[in-house]
């Protein structure tokens, strides 16, 4: 169990290129929290796990478990586990076995092992399974055995899971996950979790860290990452479809948009002309036959569960919300966004408003 | 322009892959494939392609039987799920393959290798090689490779499977028009039921190797005509509860009875299997009617725009859609409300749709 800090942490693989893999960072990461670390192939997430595990020294800044400078520190000698993308078990031994082997390699004594095996099996729904040889596994209980044998150990300062459920067939996904979540709960672990992919993201992590190109670009909670997005670029990674973003002129209560007014729920003293982009959620804008800000309805989407419409605002085009029951015909209708739900970016960065 | 299957079978190794599929596919609409794996979308495709022999039954093109005739002497393209290019061709050059392979005049090759690039957005990446490309882009070289020589069918077999969710939500966009352009009998086959819904077009839903439904996507998403229609066609997976109706209650299990309201109190007594999709459910508020089920949650999967919540209840585990970032964590109690005028209410032996006495 440890809290990690990283301090001025930065990373060029090619001391000779200007190109950093991992930009400047510090970010401490708190006993019994749940982090993943969310991006698209090449935003640095797997160096910034590699930092972390010691596979990496990085080329600037410290690395500390719980205030003891590790930075130099090979995996092995910083207590931590680690679950990959493929399964990492003995075929040829039992799932029990597997499960009880780093704490047998540890000199644990026989009873403790069983008593910790027995209750990891328990929380990965494996206890079926003990007795049984891995090599029969399907892919699906191979990978939850290695996630075992990653969290058999009470005494790590942290677990780190790069891209666990690759491997696992789409339909039972919320299962492992489901898992994933119990075993946090029940173990009070620290726990890094690496993936490209949203869902996995959101649905694991009490907090979620969005990189891209070596950056990152926002540290929050699923919620605020939906709701609040800092950077244009979570704004249109998170949520489908992504944010809306325009092009507008910001001045006081009002963005101009194709010259068109819309008001803020916000007061924004100081924004450079033409430099300005509105970013709002289709999800908090609604098309509507009367009023709004005219728009052309270009294509209506039925998504089963939620109509959209594609319309265009000036020359932007842009997504939208049907509302049930909201009859749209013709080419010809209004939007409104909803204010609270209304940002502000000035290169790609959230400007925050004043919202008395 | 069409390619008709007519009462078609395939037996592959003692093994009934496709059972007696009549089907016709034209040209000027998206054909649409929706099944899960395994239920015999590409199996499908190979014997539209006449890539595979149906061990009986009849593959007519534009109405002359053509069940024999293999796929070289056909006009057929396809893309698959895993993107599939020649390493060591540019892009050009692997949009000109099939060119080069008919003997194109080099001109003639040339115009037409930049009109499917252009439409596929490819025309600034023309020099590179596979390798270079992102996983989109490399789909792009396939599907434009796919297009470039007009062949009269195209098949597209999960294209979009293996992209993530982003590229696959900018392609998904571009798609339907894209292939109109081409001008060729389009099936597209998927297992993704948002992603048959986007497309349009006409839509056959696939289970175990027959055809359950077809027509119109939005169509068939709301009116199943059998059980195994509305399975196929809901992401999260259909929720279904076994209930006995009598007089004017609904027993769902040995303790739990409540009272036949909204759809409900319109069939006649007999045992049901309710189906309902995630957001025909809600937690918290009741709907105006309600079949409501006490449970607690499991799990909040969240996508961002919805979350799917699991909510364990005494007949089973099962999902509903919620709006946003879902803030339930698991074991919070909650009570799980179905609404009672939408639910799918399904015979529980055939698993066709009970029919409804209109309001007196």
């Amino acid at each position: 169990m440890a809290r990690i800090t990283l301090e001025g942490i930065a990373h060029t693989y090619d001391v000779r290129s200007a190109n950093a893999a991992l930009k400047r960072l510090d970010h401490v990461w708190e006993q019994g929290r749940a982090y993943a670390l969310l991006g698209p192939s090449g935003c640095g997430k797997t160096t910034l796990l590699n930092i972390i595990s010691g596979l990496i020294t990085p080329s600037e800044g410290r690395v500390l478990f719980d205030g003891k400078d590790v930075t130099q520190l090979p995996t092995e000698q910083r207590n931590i586990a680690q679950v990959f993308q493929f399964p990492v078990i003995y075929d040829t031994m039992s799932v029990g076995e597997n499960l009880a082997f780093p704490l047998k390699n540890r000199g644990m004594d026989r009873r403790a092992i069983k008593s910790r095996v027995a209750e990891i099996a328990d929380l990965l729904g494996l206890t079926e399974e003990l007795s049984r040889r891995a090599r029969g596994l399907t892919a699906e209980a191979k990978q939850k055995v290695s996630l075992g044998r990653g969290l058999v150990r009470a005494d790590v300062a942290a677990i780190l899971l790069d891209e666990p459920l690759t491997v696992i067939d789409p339909s039972l996904k919320w299962e492992l996950r489901s898992k994933l979540k119990a075993v946090h709960r029940a173990l009070n672990l620290l726990m890094i979790y690496v993936t490209h992919d949203q869902v996995e993201a959101l649905t694991f992590a009490d907090e979620v860290v969005v990189m891209k190109d070596g950056s990152v670009l926002q540290v929050a909670t699923p919620a605020r990452l939906f709701e609040q997005p800092e950077h244009t670029f979570v704004g249109y990674f998170i949520g489908s479809p992504g944010m809306n973003l325009v092009a507008a002129d910001v001045e006081g209560h009002v963005a101009r948009v194709a010259g068109h007014a819309i008001e803020l729920g916000a007061h924004y003293p100081k924004v450079p002309a033409g430099s300005a982009v509105l970013g709002f959620r289709p999800d908090y804008a609604s098309v509507v036959p009367n009023g709004g800000v005219p728009v052309q309805i270009r294509r209506l989407e039925d998504l089963g569960r939620r109509r959209l419409a594609r319309v265009a605002l000036g020359p932007h085009e842009i997504f939208a919300t049907v509302p049930h029951g909201v009859p749209i015909d013709g080419a010809e209708a209004g939007l409104t966004i909803r204010q609270d739900r209304l940002f502000v970016y000035v290169n790609d960065e959230l400007v925050p408003g004043d919202r008395r | 322009m069409s390619v008709c299957l007519e009462r078609v079978s395939m037996v592959s190794i003692g093994e009934s892959i496709i059972s007696d599929v009549s089907l016709t596919v034209e040209r000027g609409v998206m054909n649409v494939l929706l099944g899960p794996t395994l239920a015999g979308k590409t199996t499908l495709m190979r014997l539209m392609a006449g890539l595979d022999k149906p061990t009986s039954g009849r593959v007519l093109v534009d109405g002359t039987d053509a069940t024999g005739i293999p796929v070289r002497e056909r006009s057929v393209a396809m893309v698959y799920q895993q993107f599939m290019n020649y390493p060591s061709l540019s892009v050009y050059e692997n949009i000109a393959s099939p060119l080069r392979v008919a003997k194109l005049k080099s001109d003639e090759i040339d115009r037409r290798v930049r009109t499917a690039a252009r439409l596929l957005g490819l025309e600034s990446l023309l020099d590179r090689m596979p390798h270079q490309l992102s996983g989109g882009q490399q789909q792009r070289t396939a599907i434009a490779r796919a297009i470039v020589k007009g062949a009269d069918l195209v098949l597209l077999d999960e294209p979009l499977a293996n992209l993530d969710y982003k590229l696959r939500e900018e392609l998904r966009e571009e798609l339907p028009s894209i292939l109109r352009e081409a001008g060729a009998i389009v099936v597209y086959a998927t297992a993704e039921p948002l992603e048959a819904l986007l497309l349009g077009g006409v839509t056959a839903t696939l289970s175990k190797g027959r055809v359950i439904q077809c027509g119109p996507a939005s169509q068939l998403y709301r009116r199943p005509e059998h059980i195994e229609s509305a399975r196929v066609f809901s992401d999260p997976p259909l929720n279904e509860i076994t209930a006995t109706k009598r007089n004017d209650l609904l027993r769902l299990s040995e303790n739990l009875i409540v009272q036949a309201v909204g759809i409900l109190a319109k069939v006649p007594d007999g045992i049901y299997t309710l189906g309902f999709r995630g957001d025909m459910a809600r937690l918290d508020a009741p709907w105006q009617d309600s079949v409501s089920l006490p449970g607690r949650v499991t799990l909040a999967e969240i996508s961002g725009s919805e979350s799917f919540v699991h909510v364990e209840t005494a007949l089973g585990t099962f999902v509903c859609v919620e709006r946003g970032v879902s803030m339930r964590q698991p074991d919070q109690s909650a009570v799980l409300h179905v609404d009672a005028a939408r639910v799918f209410v399904f015979d529980r032996t055939t698993g066709l749709p009970v029919v409804v006495k209109p309001d007196s």
